[in-house]
């Protein structure tokens, strides 16, 4: 890797670290108005689900009772939530470029200060007796919106809950939710494997923790003890205006199984797999690409397996990923990006790969762990790696992009009632980037974050 | 103008409600926590043995909100819910399989939350284990002094269901007369009887009559023992009362199969559908007193 492109990755993460937002997640008061239930009926620790928290959304935001309809609520009631996070937090990277009057040299970098995250307009609900709707405007920092989550979805149809059909933008159906994670601080918001992306790769079109724009079918059991789901999603991770190519589609598959584990609770386990086709190649008028006129697909996949274990108030998440990229996409091919119009590398008629280039292939897998001291209190740890197992590109490293990811907080919920939430949160995460440094070593940083975290 | 003081009783009498309101709640939490240690927070379901304290998070995750720490009914929730969350204090149960006035199985508990309530805000708790369901079930008992000082009543008999014959249907309709439930039910069931407006339960709050025709659950359960179970053992704390004592297991069977004409087409009811259109039987009359 060029020292160039590791000062560029270098001062990008910092910029990330400290002006990112986080992603936000998804916990509705609007829901406990309507049916009287607190926050922590729904949820471990908002926002993250529960079991009852999932069949309830599984059942398209229903507790299949008589009062799903919005025909039969007061008047009064909107189903709509804001979340919102103010904090205090320091970022620090170990190697960045900076230049002195010797040239330029590494130094660490730290910045700390207040801030404030992006908002959520969190709505949700139905517009009808089995038939349900999310749509999530949300808003950068800056006060930039776009559009997170806009679908509606036909449940149970023909009395069948193995029968709901879903249209729109949506979140893919991880049971390990992103939009419902614990942690927030700028290295600990993501899981690293739901957007994985190597080093030289150009496939931004495999991220199953960015929601897509497609079709989906998902079936359930009553209890909702075994589910399962299938989507389809246009190529252009969740951006509209079919930017990418007009012709390529990827899929996405999930199932899982829970068991009745005794006095540990109910664990569950599962599997899911995401593969598709992407265009290599934009067609050009007067040396500018002409958006949406991709072709040249090719192919990539990710797969791994879900655990959700109890032991009485600790429990653990485990994901796992595979996932392997098209050589073509391993070394640059198919990266254009449409609000710029820029692409680095087109495959043209007549471009060949480099000699022994191969695909990108790696695998990694996190495990979340949450003591839950009391529904008011939640211990938070998550430990995450990624390891290349193939580079596209002969001669590079193997380690180069590996990650590991190390994260604890804890979040005090003195507020849980049926018409808000509030919490204290704390964490610190570190993350370490095999190769990324500015001289080729390893690029580390670490966040620190306290903040009020609040939904109403 | 001038002041008059208060009279000195009136002092007396709010220092009373002053401090005694707060000892009240604190005895009343205080022998809770008592009942929690004793032999009746425990639950027997099938093999399965609740234990009252292993719930005690779980009561406080998914229940308190509306059944209050004291589990009084007096949850945040509670001002905002129709109808009110069930008073544990009281020992006071509608779905049981015993008799009027008895305390309910362990049983009886386990399967109400297991089912929850429809046409309440109290939901199906299906997501909860065995094992947790019946810690709850535990946790309910330590609430109420009855359960320090009276045993569970003995489920009701429930004779082995007959054959739905159109006899039996016409039967039912008898019943459903004689038993004057059209006061409440109404004569085809739309809970639109001459007494439906002033229904009440025993804290006095209004409570509406089950309308058959509206698709909705039965509260106790759907199938055809369970409402059988209804109107034999009654809802306490509702004007619903049991008819143990006014009919024969036969009749009560001839009623189930009369009440399930009223609903609409479900699993239950193909039979007694098809003969209630064969016989296209007239609502039952009012006005013609009970023999």
């Amino acid at each position: 890797m060029t020292s160039s492109r590791r000062n560029v990755s270098c001062g990008l993460l910092l910029v990330w670290l400290v002006i990112g937002s986080f992603p936000r997640a998804q916990a509705l008061p609007a829901f406990a108005r309507k049916y009287g239930l607190r926050c922590s009926a729904c949820h471990e620790a908002w926002p993250m689900l529960n079991y009852f928290g999932q069949k309830f959304k599984d059942n398209g935001y229903q507790l299949m009772n008589d009062r799903d309809a919005p025909i039969w609520q007061n008047p009064s009631y909107w189903p709509i939530a804001l979340r919102i996070t103010p904090f205090w937090h320091r970022e620090s990277t170990d190697k960045v470029a900076v230049d002195s009057a010797s040239g330029t040299g590494n130094q660490r970098i730290s910045v700390s200060g207040f801030d404030y995250s992006g908002l959520d307009i969190l709505t949700a609900g139905t517009l009808a007796k089995n038939i349900s709707f999310q749509l999530v405007p949300s808003a950068e920092e800056t006060g930039d919106f776009h559009i997170e989550s806009a679908n509606v979805r036909l449940d149970n149809l023909f009395h069948s809950p193995w029968l709901n059909l879903k249209l729109g933008k949506f979140e893919l159906d991880n049971i390990v939710s992103e939009k419902r994670t614990l942690t927030l601080s700028a290295n600990g918001e993501e899981y690293q494997i739901y957007h994985f992306i190597p080093v030289y790769d150009a496939n931004i079109f495999g991220q199953i923790g960015d929601n897509q724009v497609g079709v989906e079918w998902m079936g359930h059991s009553l209890n909702d003890r075994t589910r399962i789901s299938a989507a389809l999603m246009s190529s252009t991770d969740g951006n509209p205006d079919l930017s990418y190519g007009s012709n390529s589609y990827s899929a996405f598959v999930a199932g899982s199984r829970a068991f009745d584990a005794g006095k540990f609770g109910v664990d569950r386990v599962g599997f899911y797999a995401m593969f598709g086709e992407a265009p290599t190649t934009y067609r050009t008028s007067g040396g500018v690409v002409i958006p949406g006129s991709g072709i040249g697909n090719k192919t990539f996949h990710r797969e791994g397996f879900v655990g959700l274990f109890y032991f009485g108030k600790l429990d653990l998440q485990v994901v796992t990923q595979h996932g392997w990229d098209s050589a073509w996409f391993g070394t640059g091919y198919g990266g254009f990006d449409p609000s710029s119009g820029d692409l680095v590398l087109n495959n043209t008629p007549g471009t060949i790969l480099p000699p022994g280039t191969r695909s990108p292939t790696w695998n990694g897998a996190f495990v979340e762990t949450h003591y839950v001291v009391n529904p008011q209190l939640i211990l938070i740890q998550r430990s995450e790696w990624v390891r290349m197992s193939q580079q596209a590109l002969a001669g590079t490293p193997g380690e180069l992009g590996n990650i590991d990811n190390y994260v604890v907080g804890f979040r005090w919920m003195p507020i849980m009632s049926s018409r808000a939430g509030f919490a204290w949160h704390n964490e610190f995460s570190w993350l370490r980037l095999a190769g990324l440094a500015p001289d080729g070593t390893d690029l580390s940083s670490n966040s620190v974050m306290s903040g009020f975290d609040f939904d109403f | 103008m001038g002041r008059e003081s208060l009279p000195r009783w009136w002092y007396v009498g709010a220092a009373v409600l002053g401090l005694g309101l707060p000892t009240w709640s604190q005895l009343t939490s205080m022998q809770q926590h008592e009942w929690l240690n004793s032999p009746a927070a425990v639950s027997h379901i099938g093999d399965l043995t609740g234990k009252a304290k292993r719930a005690a998070m779980d009561y406080r995750r998914f229940c308190v909100g509306c059944h209050g720490e004291l589990g009084d009914g007096n949850g945040e929730n509670a001002a905002w819910l129709d109808p009110k969350p069930r008073d544990f204090t009281l020992g006071v149960f509608k779905c049981r399989s015993t008799p009027s006035g008895t305390l309910p199985t362990d049983e009886d508990l386990y399967d109400t939350i297991a089912r929850g309530l429809d046409r309440s805000n109290m939901p199906v708790w299906s997501t909860l284990n065995r094992r947790q369901l019946a810690d709850l079930v535990a946790w309910i008992k330590h609430f109420s002094p009855r359960w320090q000082k009276e045993k569970a009543g003995a489920p009701i008999p429930i004779p082995a269901e007959p054959e739905v014959t159109p006899e039996r249907v016409k039967q039912g309709r008898e019943v459903y007369g004689k038993l004057q439930c059209s006061k409440c039910h109404g004569v085809q069931g739309t809970a639109n009887g001459p007494s439906a407006s002033t229904l009440t339960d025993d804290a006095n709050r209004p409570i509406v009559a089950y309308n058959f025709t509206d698709g909705s659950r039965p509260k106790c359960g759907e199938g055809d023992r369970d409402i059988y179970r209804m109107f034999m053992t009654g809802l306490d704390g509702t004007p619903m009362p049991s008819y143990a004592d006014n009919i024969q297991p036969e009749e009560a069977w001839d009623l189930v199969f009369y009440l399930r004409t009223f609903q609409p087409p479900n699993q239950y009811n193909r039979r007694e559908k098809e003969i209630a259109r064969q016989l296209a039987l007239p609502p039952v009359d009012p006005n013609v007193l009970p023999q």
